[in-house]
């Protein structure tokens, strides 16, 4: 057939439809996908670790049954549920964050950390574990060492909250005050400058186990949350959730950038707020309960906005919390290293296995603008 | 007719605050108005605040005194839903929204009418498709528009302006940076839009001769903060160009509508010949700085706007005539008779100051190359 007397010659475009119209099928299926991905990620995180559990039985004990050996349902209830559970959570509520930060300044390098909110729960734990090194380090008795109970995780995870929730503020109050987003953006940088300065300080000065225990801090991990803390983290992180995705028409018109956003009847200043609220919990809880685990929240927007070929949040809120929990459980995994005893530091695996992937994914675009809402 | 307007202002002053100093005021006591179906163009020199009053229309900036009015509402009375409604804008900021379809970014549009989801309604669908077809960009639709040229891009972001249903539309040089058939094709569409949805288009723009042939009305801004309202010929006729774009050796041409810059005339030829060739054969010779005189079709000569007193009486002839498949330029002076192919070979050989130069052997050569 002649394609010039084609009714419509758009053959040669490439067409998605399914970008075009919202919600569609095709998105919808997609979305499905990459919850039972994550789901599955769930089940194996599960199954997997230094004990291999059949995963009939870890379907009996989570429908409250018995395991064949007691032994089993212990592991799984007490060890290995909750630390499914928080990596599920931490990757959603850090890659949420990561896309919110990245569509507010306009910036593909922006992170949920860029506001300074882990240089605060850094500050704030460092304090907490160095602090006391100081004293001891400068003259202080080895007893007074052992009196307080070194990185007691409640103590850790309190003082990160407070770290991060003072930068939070910090954040919030500045936030209300300044016109554009880039002047944001740059106070984070120099917070958290800031923040490193005092924290080498502390370094310095303090003794070898106290920078251990602060070192192994900064790894990150999903390991050292209890069933208590749980009880904590995993409402604020539905809140934070919650309130990300209800942001998703503004996040959509942000993308326009700041004054065609308000030319659309957007109060910028308060959806900015709202953007940074939010994704400050969920940043912040994170860092407080897991430590600051980097990459996950920068990657997974990327990773989500060139699989899905699309900047539209309708879609990308709910992806991005799906991968991001995907790839949290199998960073969980691999840093476990199954079958054996051995465990590698979190960060490292997310960024060893992670960066790989986003450098093949971007250099596969055709248009890097594309897979950057930069 | 009613005399209604859709945008007014009275007295209003814009500029900028400073923290604990005087502010910058740019132009003050403006008092002007739009009404629906015109297009109006806003002219003026760099600097002279152009962006500064359309952002100030557009609630982007506080005027620093003085009151605007939409719909007969203030300006500052109406809710940011509300304003979105009325009054759209296009601005000269290039907009990377990342991987999103010409539809999608068309019907951001539509925000102020959505629900929290921004999801469209049947109806809002139908207004993106009649926001994309008015300005002749269904094509568009499904197409990212990071792979769009700037005059593809342009036009979708027109139709996204068009999707908030506006009373007003503000365009921040919307023609910046189009080649000149794209230029002249946004400028002819915002003057339907305008025209066939009653709506009031401002545009900013430097494009002096679209402008001129498109506006209902001009808005010259000049440096000293002035506003000049009118008709583009009231303008012209009334020395407003010369007040607002005055600048040291460059002219304003009233004949022409257009700039000059300030020469010494450096002689003055007669021009026989008629139709598109004599009109750009005398644009060639005054451009290399020739005052012309051309015999009218009526009979009378009509002097071309010298821009400097020539010398009185023609020093020569040219004389513009078809010959086989091309045009042939004659040329009468001191004497001596030349034929040239090309204006270029032409000029060229004025430049080098005419008879006697050695060029003639190059001359003969483009005059033979094209036969």
């Amino acid at each position: 057939m002649n394609r010039e007397n084609a009714p419509f010659a758009t053959s040669n475009i490439r067409v998605h439809p399914s970008l075009t119209r919202g919600f569609s099928v095709a998105p919808g299926l997609l979305l499905t996908g990459l919850a039972l991905v994550a789901l599955a990620a769930f089940m194996l995180s599960l199954a997997v670790g230094s004990v291999r559990i059949p995963l009939e039985e870890i379907v009996a004990v989570l429908l409250g049954g018995d395991a064949s050996k007691q032994a089993w349902a212990t592991i799984v209830l007490k060890f290995r549920l909750p630390k499914a559970l928080t990596a599920m959570l931490a990757g959603a509520a850090l890659s949420v964050s990561g896309l919110q930060m990245q569509t507010l300044f306009r910036n593909p390098l922006a992170g949920p950390f860029v506001l300074g909110i882990s240089s605060g729960a850094s500050l704030g734990v460092a304090l907490t574990v160095l602090l006391a090194g100081v004293a001891v380090g400068l003259g202080g008795s080895t007893t007074l060492l052992a009196g307080i109970s070194l990185a007691g995780d409640t103590s850790l995870a309190l003082s990160a909250i407070i770290g991060s929730g003072l930068v939070l503020l910090l954040v919030m109050s500045v936030a209300r005050k300044v016109q554009s987003g880039m002047t944001l953006l740059i106070l984070g940088l120099m917070f958290g400058y800031t923040t490193s300065a005092l924290v080498s300080v502390l370094i310095y000065f303090s003794v070898v186990e106290r920078i251990q225990a602060y070192i192994s801090w900064t790894f990150g991990s999903f390991g050292g949350v209890t069933w208590r803390q749980l009880q904590v983290m995993a409402p604020a992180i539905i809140i934070g959730l919650a309130g990300g995705h209800l942001l998703m028409k503004p996040l959509n018109a942000l993308l326009l950038g700041e004054t065609y956003a308000l030319s659309l009847g957007l109060n910028v200043r308060r959806v900015r707020l709202g953007i940074i609220g939010s994704s400050a919990i969920l940043a912040g809880v994170v860092t407080a309960f897991c430590g600051p685990i980097g990459f996950l929240g920068i990657a997974v927007p990327h990773l989500c906005r060139s699989l899905l070929h699309t900047s539209d949040h309708r879609l990308l809120l709910p992806a991005v919390s799906f991968l991001g929990a995907t790839l949290a459980l199998g960073a969980d995994i691999v840093a476990g290293l199954p079958g054996s005893q051995l465990t590698l530091p979190l960060n490292a695996v997310t960024a060893l296995l992670g960066a790989p992937v986003v450098i093949w994914v971007i250099l596969r675009q055709r248009n890097l603008r594309q897979a950057f809402a930069g | 007719m009613k005399n209604e307007t859709v945008l007014r202002t009275k007295d209003l002053s814009i500029g900028y605050r400073r923290a604990r100093r005087a502010p910058v005021v740019i132009a003050s006591d403006l008092s002007f108005s739009l009404r629906p179906g015109e297009l109006v163009c806003l002219l003026g020199p760099n600097g002279a605040g152009k962006s500064t009053l359309m952002r100030t229309l557009a609630r982007l900036q506080p005027p620093l005194s003085g009151q605007i009015w939409l719909d007969d509402r203030p300006l500052d009375s109406l809710r940011p839903g509300q304003l979105a409604r009325r009054l759209s804008i296009v601005l000269t900021d290039r907009v990377d929204v990342g991987a999103m379809s010409g539809y999608g970014l068309v019907s951001l549009g539509r925000h102020p009418y959505t629900g929290w989801t921004g999801t469209l309604t049947e109806q809002d669908q139908e207004i993106v498709a009649w926001a994309l077809q008015a300005v002749r960009a269904r094509d568009l639709a499904d197409r990212y528009t990071v792979e769009m040229s700037d005059g593809e891009r342009q036009k979708v972001l027109i139709a996204r302006a068009l999707a908030q249903q506006p009373r007003v539309m503000l365009l921040d040089e919307p023609t910046a940076f189009l080649d000149l058939p794209r230029r002249v094709e946004v400028m002819d569409l915002l003057r339907q839009l305008a025209s066939e949805n009653s709506q009031a288009v401002l545009l900013s723009t430097h494009d002096l001769d679209l402008a001129l042939r498109n506006a209902d009305r001009l808005w010259l801004l000049s440096a000293e903060g002035e506003l000049f309202d009118g008709a583009p010929e009231d303008l012209i006729l009334n020395g407003a160009f010369e007040r607002v774009f005055s600048a040291e050796g460059v002219t304003f041409d009233r004949e022409r509508g257009s700039f000059h810059t300030r020469q010494e005339a450096c002689g003055r030829l007669r021009l026989e010949g008629d139709g598109v060739a004599a009109f750009w054969t005398r644009r060639a010779l005054e451009r290399i700085g020739y005052a012309v005189e051309k015999e009218g079709e009526n009979g009378d000569t009509a002097s071309y706007t010298p821009v400097l007193p020539p010398p009185q009486s023609a020093t020569g002839t040219v004389s513009v005539r078809l010959q086989d498949d091309g045009f042939i330029y004659n040329l009468e002076m001191e004497g001596r008779a030349d034929a040239f192919a090309t204006l270029n070979a032409l000029t060229t050989y004025l430049r080098r100051g005419g008879a006697g130069g050695e060029t003639d052997a190059q001359v003969d050569e483009d005059l033979y190359a094209r036969r």
